[in-house]
């Protein structure tokens, strides 16, 4: 469980990074608090860069697209998803909780 | 249309492909690709390729050419192609939309999209070992075996352009001595005006790479019994040591196999604005096509016109326009550098975040109080914002 930072630094439309390895993204989805891997599946780029819409977030150098529920790519040149991994708040802090390296879809 | 031929199976062409099936074309698909190898991404070629750790005997890593793949064997089945690779076209009757190609085979198709992209200028004279180009996969691949062989090289780049640049990163990355040759007083002029072109050309000092502006190369200088590179020979007279030399001078549209097709070439196969040839069953895209005016070598615009012209064949007349932002991208010395939009000379760019002494800046170019393009360095979230708002206005001025 990695703590994040605290939820009222996370307003909706935003996004955090965290430095693990592999680094992790943290997005307020209009309220909802999603954790994907960070890295693009297509080429380096950081998500949590990315263009925030709906539960879609959108590669800030090609426009792959990735849907933050599954982490299923869902827009060209990325193929493969990347992981999800559970949020939750406890007194105000945002945590993660790491999905184990295993079953990666690289 | 019954069956369509896609000559170029890179980004491009792969994207016409995919557009192909994307738009419900149904009928006989033929991609011909002058390289034996499927399509691959090539900007990590001058970057990741070139530094990635190889395998415990120096050789490249297997997985590192994997790592380029655009397609998998679940994409290539599902667009259900003939792939001609390692096959080159050499000739076009555009009447009959019969193709020649390099195995003497013939092949004649209700619709044609060129997609041959482009190829390397080379410097005049022969080309001794040791010198190489970049712009495939197995000019990585000899590049990157004579960068790694052990020990520290000389490593002579000779153009300053966003290739040369990438290529002088990766060569200091990997521990060696390396100097860039650029002809212009400045690189990157031309894309990115004076000022900040200067800001982007001191990214080289910070990383102990020497940038000689001003000059450009009168001979490579060879020796021994494998006639390897030893030396460049300035225009000026002087003579820079090299074990290694890149030439990264820019890039000829590669449209030799169309003279005498009867279709307009000058600086590529001359298109309208929705990549359509003179002729409506031929349509081109990416680095081969110049459309309405202009040819771009960004990767973002070969996927996006490869969309327009497969919908405008399909269409059988120019029924869309391809009028998306340009936008490109550079990775070199650990610095992201991202530009889109139409800068004009004469554009002043103004900084709105950021200090270039961080090497980490966004810059917005300004025409009468108006954003005519945008730059970041290690910006990559507030450029695309602006990108998307550059776009955003950009759009009703193309849907006329």
């Amino acid at each position: 469980m990695i703590p994040v930072c605290h939820l009222a630094d996370l307003p909706a439309g935003e996004s955090v990074r965290l430095d693990t390895a592999p680094p992790i993204a943290v997005f307020n989805a209009d309220g909802e608090l999603y954790a994907i891997d960070d890295t693009c599946t297509h080429q380096d780029a950081s998500l949590a860069d990315g263009w925030l819409e709906g539960r879609l977030v959108e590669c800030p150098l090609h426009a792959a697209s990735f849907d933050l529920r599954t982490g299923a790519a869902t827009c060209l040149p990325a193929r493969h998803p990347v992981r999800t991994h559970p949020v939750t708040v406890a007194d105000g802090v945002v945590y993660v909780h790491l999905t184990a390296e295993e079953g990666t879809a690289a | 249309m019954k069956s369509v031929a896609v000559i170029g199976a890179s980004l491009a062409g792969l994207h016409a492909a995919r557009a192909l099936r994307a738009q419900g074309y149904d009928g006989r698909l033929t991609l011909v690709g002058a390289e034996p190898h499927r399509p691959y991404d090539r900007p990590p070629l001058s970057k990741e390729f070139l530094t990635a750790p190889g395998a415990a005997d120096g050789a490249e890593d297997p997985s590192a050419a994997t790592r380029l793949d655009l397609t998998d064997a679940e994409e290539v089945a599902a667009l259900d192609a003939d792939w001609l690779l390692g096959t080159g076209a050499t000739a076009l009757d555009p009447r009959h939309r019969t193709l020649h190609l390099t195995t003497g085979r013939t092949l004649t198709t209700d619709g044609v999209v060129l997609a041959t992209g482009a190829a390397p200028r080379r410097l005049p004279g022969p080309a001794p070992a040791g010198s190489h180009a970049l712009r495939t996969l197995d000019d990585a691949r000899a590049l990157r075996a004579d960068l790694t062989r052990g020990g520290q090289a000389r490593v002579v780049v000779i153009g300053g352009g966003f290739i040369g640049a990438e290529v002088a990163a990766s060569c200091a990355a990997l521990g060696h001595h390396v100097t860039v040759v650029e002809a212009a007083p400045l690189p990157l002029v031309p894309q990115l005006g004076h000022a900040m072109a200067a800001l982007c050309a001191r990214l080289h000092g910070d990383h102990g790479v020497a940038l000689l502006t001003g000059t450009g190369v009168r001979s490579l200088r060879s020796a021994g019994a494998d006639d390897r590179v030893t030396a460049v020979e300035l225009a000026d007279g002087r003579l820079l040591p090299a074990d290694v030399v890149v030439t990264g001078i820019g890039v000829r549209p590669a449209t030799a196999w169309l003279e005498g097709s009867g279709l307009p070439l000058d600086d590529g196969v001359r298109c309208d604005a929705g990549c359509v040839t003179p002729i409506p069953t031929i349509v081109a895209a990416g680095d081969v096509a110049h459309v309405a005016g202009a040819r771009a070598e960004h990767w973002t615009s070969a996927t996006e016109q490869a969309a327009t012209a497969v919908h405008n064949l399909l269409a059988g007349r120019t029924a869309r326009t391809h009028g998306a932002l340009p936008y490109f991208w550079s990775d070199q010395y650990g610095v992201r550098i991202q530009f889109a939009g139409h800068r004009a000379p004469g554009d002043v760019p103004r900084i709105v975040e950021g200090s270039p002494d961080d090497r980490s800046f966004l810059a917005r170019y300004e025409r009468d109080g108006r954003t005519t393009a945008v730059l970041a360095l290690n910006r990559a979230r507030p450029f695309l914002r602006l990108r998307r708002e550059l776009a955003r206005a950009a759009e009703p001025a193309r849907t006329g």
